[in-house]
């Protein structure tokens, strides 16, 4: 699936989207999964509290479910208007 | 009904001229409009605003669509422009058109309350100091309670 990140979160993984092949159920195992991977993912998601994620597009929870999911995106709290 | 996310600026008369043109049985048009605001004490060169794009007019399209409903609108506009602006730029703006000007007014409060915290926009503010990500206030989130 493809993985975006934007603002800050975008800047400490150095990268705003790459393709992850994953097994992960959940949201919350996909950061599991990219956090023991490398330091970088580790601290931008090191507080969940301080994070957004939205599943193909639409604004949800970290236990939403992966399954035949196409695009996942982390970010910080919206700052629009 | 329209939304736009555009890096270009807009013109407010044209846009508000534009928008209450044509609405014979509509007798109230809101229109708010916002501005890259200085930093007193730390002088701003740029506000710098990403998006994501897809998602940013889908969610502006429900936001917009929730307001027409719910204020019995006969019309809603939002522009929103993203890229690098200077400070007394406008961001973007809302406007509203009901029969009676509680619903434009409250319906344009909707847009600005909903587009601030569930849009997906982010600001930065670059100044001589660096740059900095503008923080999500609680009072932005809180705001959404009342309705």
């Amino acid at each position: 699936m493809d993985v975006l990140y934007f603002a800050w979160v975008r800047e400490r993984i150095g990268l705003p989207r790459e393709k992850v092949e994953t097994n992960a159920a959940t949201v919350a195992e996909l950061v599991a999964e990219l956090s023991a991977r490398e330091d970088r993912y580790a601290v931008a998601f090191s507080d969940l509290s301080a994070l957004r994620v939205a599943v193909d597009q639409e604004l949800t929870d970290f236990d939403a479910p992966l399954a035949g999911v196409r695009e996942v995106a982390f970010f910080p709290p919206m700052t629009g208007g | 009904m329209r939304v736009s996310v555009q890096e270009a600026p807009f013109d407010l008369g044209r846009e508000s001229a534009a928008f209450a043109a044509g609405h014979v049985d509509m007798g109230a048009i809101v229109t708010f409009t916002g501005i890259v605001r200085d930093l007193p004490d730390d002088p701003m060169q740029a506000m710098e605003i990403e998006h994501y794009p897809g998602m940013t007019e889908a969610a502006l399209t429900d936001i917009a669509t929730q307001a027409m409903t719910r204020f019995s609108l006969g019309d809603a506009l939002v522009i929103h422009r993203y890229g690098r602006l200077v400070p007394g730029e406008l961001i973007m703006m809302v406007a509203t058109a009901a029969r009676h000007r509680k619903d434009a007014f409250e319906g344009a409060e909707f847009l600005m309350d909903y587009l601030k915290s569930r849009a997906p926009f982010w600001k930065r503010e670059i100044s001589a100091n660096g740059a900095e990500w503008v923080a999500a206030k609680d009072e932005d989130e809180a705001a959404l309670n009342r309705w």
